[in-house]
Order: structure tokens, then sequence, then C-alpha cells
């Protein structure tokens, strides 16, 4: 008996588990292998070498995209999560209970947004002839139009628009756990409303923060799209030179030792805030 | 005080979060070429002129199948990949539940790489199913994990009762266990689906020929900016924005989510 059900278990959790293997852990392997790989011309020769990342190591503008990356995964990180809090807090401690859900909703509905589309639309926002370059010329403080979309800000913005939306509901989430009774038991001890916050309410509200965080820097180190458009040529950032090398040279291994070395960063960043992370509970 | 400042953020991080919709739609009744202002609508000719085009058309087809293909696949897999873990204790099965939830850690991107190397390698061609074999692939472990965190005692005592009255495994599957999940197996295909409906860079890297909506509006985007983008766009966010209302009104909430 015990043997039929070990073979029923197994027999049901193949099919995704066989999915899985040969769509997302061969493929996986297979660019890890192909790191390793080298072109010479246009053949491909398989074995341990370790010139793409030595190349990447040593060419200034590949370098270059590495810290651009982080640079920029690192702003909006902690501008969305400093954006973000008041957002979850005034929603989860201030907006009435029956209304949260509705606020809440409303806060994230532009978060469905194709995210081509909403790069899109923050391009139409920043333009040279876009909307806060006329009014900001209707009201004078500019006599000319300033450069605000392809550059480092538009992408920024672009970026920090939808992880405020992200964070907001992880935030909140967390917050509305949290039982009433420990401000309540804060405030009888004699804190004031910074003290609560300060001791109370955010190590408290420390995992939906970690949570959002840890998903905002994977989503955004790896994004292709945003930079793309938003981000003009000046710089670029990894997954840019991910698919420049897949695209212009058609040199996979580059671009694999690349996409591995971004994998590195979002594990670096797994592990140091596993202590905190509860993607279960989302 | 306080309540005037909670206010005042509040109503700003609105605006700054519904500046770029407002815009967006805004601009897609501008009656003149450039999406930008003053405003001169309103005008419906750039949603005449999309929704004629036979290449947007048929892009919005092709993400639909892809959106409702790879779903189905990805809820199949995800539920019965669910009972199995969840009913039956088997050796490696923690290991089996990490490995299904893996994806979700690893950007798109090196998805569609990993991907796109063995199928060329292969030399296998690109197409709508090698796409949608991508987004099973991201939309799987949501799908499994939904519906896992939903599997309880309740439905293990129907399903005891079931079997203790002859049922087979596959009749105790499909007329008790599933229809006891309809909320949760609804929200995982919704999710999916909007996930799915909207992917970009998976679907550019592993579609050919028949190329899927975002892909579609990509290629539009070179262009520069146009009423046209704006009208498409504003279609796209309407279709995701109604999938979700679907499924904030009708499945959540019976699930006090």
């Amino acid at each position: 008996m015990i043997g039929h059900e070990k073979k029923l278990g197994w027999g049901f959790t193949a099919p995704a588990l066989v999915w899985t293997l040969a769509f997302f852990v061969a493929p996986f392997l297979v660019m890890i292998a192909m790191s390793f790989a080298n072109l010479e011309g246009r053949t491909l020769i398989w074995g341990f070498h370790l010139d793409n990342y030595i190349e990447l190591a040593t060419r200034p503008y590949l370098l270059r995209a590495v810290v651009v990356s982080l640079q920029i995964t690192f702003i909006v990180t902690l501008a969305s999560v400093v954006l973000a809090y008041p957002l979850a807090a005034i929603i989860a401690f201030r907006v009435p209970q029956h209304w949260q859900r509705f606020v809440l909703l409303l806060a994230i509905l532009p978060f469905w947004t194709s995210y081509v589309i909403r790069s899109y639309a923050w391009l139409l926002v920043l333009a040279r002839e876009g909307l806060v370059n006329q009014t900001l010329i209707n009201v004078g403080m500019i006599a000319e139009p300033i450069t605000l979309a392809n550059s480092r800000f538009a992408t920024v913005t672009g970026f920090i628009h939808f992880f405020v939306m992200l964070l907001t509901l992880t935030i909140y989430a967390n917050l509305v756990q949290l039982s009433p009774n420990y401000r309540l038991a804060a405030r009888d001890l004699g804190a004031n409303t910074f003290q609560i916050f300060r001791h109370v309410i955010l190590p408290l509200s420390l995992p939906g923060i970690v949570t959002g965080a840890f998903l905002t820097f994977v989503l955004c180190i790896g994004d292709y799209v945003t930079p793309q458009i938003l981000g003009g040529n000046n710089e670029l950032t990894m997954p840019q030179i991910v698919m420049v090398q897949l695209g212009r040279r058609a040199d996979f291994p580059l671009a694999s030792a690349m996409a591995i070395v971004m994998m590195g960063f979002v594990t670096a960043a797994y592990l140091a805030c596993a202590r905190w992370l509860r993607l279960d509970r989302l | 005080m306080r309540t005037i400042l909670s206010r005042l953020y509040l109503i700003l991080a609105f605006g700054f979060i519904y500046l770029p919709v407002v815009v967006l739609v805004l601009y897609s009744f501008q009656e003149s070429g450039l999406p930008v202002p003053p405003f001169d609508g309103p005008s419906l000719k750039w949603y005449d002129d999309v929704l004629g085009d036979s290449d947007v058309t048929d892009a919005l087809t092709h993400s639909l199948l892809v959106a409702v293909g790879s779903s189905v696949v990805a809820v199949i897999l995800g539920f019965l990949a669910a009972y199995g873990l969840a009913r039956y204790t088997f050796s490696g099965s923690p290991f089996i539940r990490l490995l299904l939830i893996a994806p979700l850690t690893v950007s798109y991107l090196i998805v569609g790489l990993g991907l796109l190397i063995v199928l060329t390698r292969l030399g296998l061609g690109l197409s709508l199913v090698t796409a949608g074999i991508g987004h099973v692939v991201i939309n799987l472990p949501l799908a499994f994990a939904i519906i896992f965190a939903s599997m309880n005692a309740k439905q293990e005592n129907a399903e005891r009762a079931a079997r203790d009255l002859g049922a087979t495994e596959m009749r105790v599957i499909f007329f008790v266990t599933a229809p006891m999940l309809v909320p949760a197996i609804a929200a995982a295909f919704f999710l999916s689906v909007t996930l799915s409906w909207d992917e970009f860079i998976i679907s550019f890297l592993l579609t050919r020929f028949d190329i899927t909506l975002p892909v579609e509006i990509w290629s539009m985007l070179r262009s520069g900016l146009s009423p046209r983008l704006n009208a498409i766009g504003s279609v796209v966010f309407l279709i995701s924005v109604a999938v979700v209302l679907i499924l904030e009104f009708t499945v959540l909430r019976k699930r006090h989510l």
C-alpha cells in the first residue's frame, strides 16, 4: 500500500516536474555551460574557458554596465521603499476598514499595465514636448524644454512607479496583520507616535519591507524594457548588454556569462535577506 | 494636522501612480498625430486605425491564444503537482516543492535566454508554441503555489469519504477535489492569463514570424510617439484591468483573502 501511495504521489507530480526539468533546469544548465564556451569566428567551442568572465571584468563598457545596473537597482529599491511605506501605512491605519481593500486595489491597478506600455506612457509624460515640460514652461519655471526622457532619471522614475505599487502591496499585507494591541500597549507605556513607529511598528513590518525590496531588486536588475525605452543610449544596464550580445553579434557565450553574473547578484541579495523573507506568505 | 498630511500624501501618491495612465488614455483620443499637449480631441480615429490594422489584431489574437493556452497547461500541471504533493508523502517531496517554485526567483530574461539557446542548438524553429512553453515555465510555479496553499483537511476528508464509497482516484480528483478548489484554480488561471498577456521579453526572444501584442507594440515603438500606440496601450490596459477586476470581485472576494 505504501509503495502504491508513493507511485501515485510521483505520478501526479511527474508532469510538472518533467516540465520544469526539461524547460527550466536543463536550459539553465546549458546556459551555464554556454558561459564557459568560446566563440571563434562563428563556431562555438565548448569547454571550460574563463574568457567570457575575464572579458566582463576587463572591458570597461561591460564592467560599467554592471555598475550602472547595481546603482539603478539600489536607488530604485531604496526610493520605492521610502515612498511606498507611508502609502501602505496610511491605507492600513488611516483609511476606514471597509474602504481599505478598495483603496488598495485602486492604488495598484496600474501595476497590471503591460510593462512595455507603462514605459511608453512615461516617455509621453517626460518627452521634450511632453506634459511635464509643457507644464513647467506654461507656469514659467523654465524657458526651454529640459531633457527628462532618455536619461537615467527617466529609467529610475519608470521603475519607481512600478515598484511603489508592488511594495505598497507587500508592506500593507504585513501591516494589517499586526494586532492594534502592540500600538496600544506601547502608548500605555508612554511611547510617543515616533517611538511607537521606530520601536514597534517598523521592526514588526520588516518582513513585508524585505520581501518587497527583494522582489524589487530581482525584477529591477533583470529588466530590459524600462532602461531600453526610457534610458537612452548613454549608459547600458546588464540586461541591455545581454540583448546586444544576442542581437548584433549572436555572442551567446558572452550573453550567458552576463546573465550568470546577474544571477549571482540576485543570489547574493537572497542570502542577504533570507532571514526576513516570507515569500511563502505572499 | 496629521489627517491633512495623510490626505495630502494619498493625493500625491495617487497622482504619481495615475499620471502615466491618464496621459496614455487621454492622448489616445488626440485628433492630431502627436500625443503631446495641447489636447485637441476627442477623436476615435486612432482606435479605428488600430483595430483595422491586421498586424495589430493578429498579434492580439496570438496573445490571447498564448495566454489562455499556456495558462491552461500551467494550471493543470500545477493542480496535479499540488494534489500529489499535498496528499502523498514520498522521499524527496520537499526538494521537489522547492524545484517547482524555483523559476520564480529567476528573471524572465534568463528563462527566455536559456530556452533560446537550447532551441537554436537543437535547430528547432521559434513560434507561438515556443513562447507558450516559456510562459508555462514562469506561470507553473505561481499556479502550483496558489493551489497548493489552499489544499487542506476539508477536501481531504471529502476525498476520503468518496474513496470509502468506492470512487476511483480519477473520480475523486475530478468530482471532489477540483470542484472544492475552484476559487484557487480560477485565481491561478486568471493570474497566469494576465501575466502571460503582458509578458514581453520571453515572447520577444522565442517568437519569430507570428508575434504577440507586446512584441508588436515594441516594434511600433521604434517609430516614436504616436496616438496609435496610445490607443493600443489603452485597449491592453483595459483588458488587463477587466481580468483583474473579475478576479477581485468573484474569486478573491469569496476567499476573504
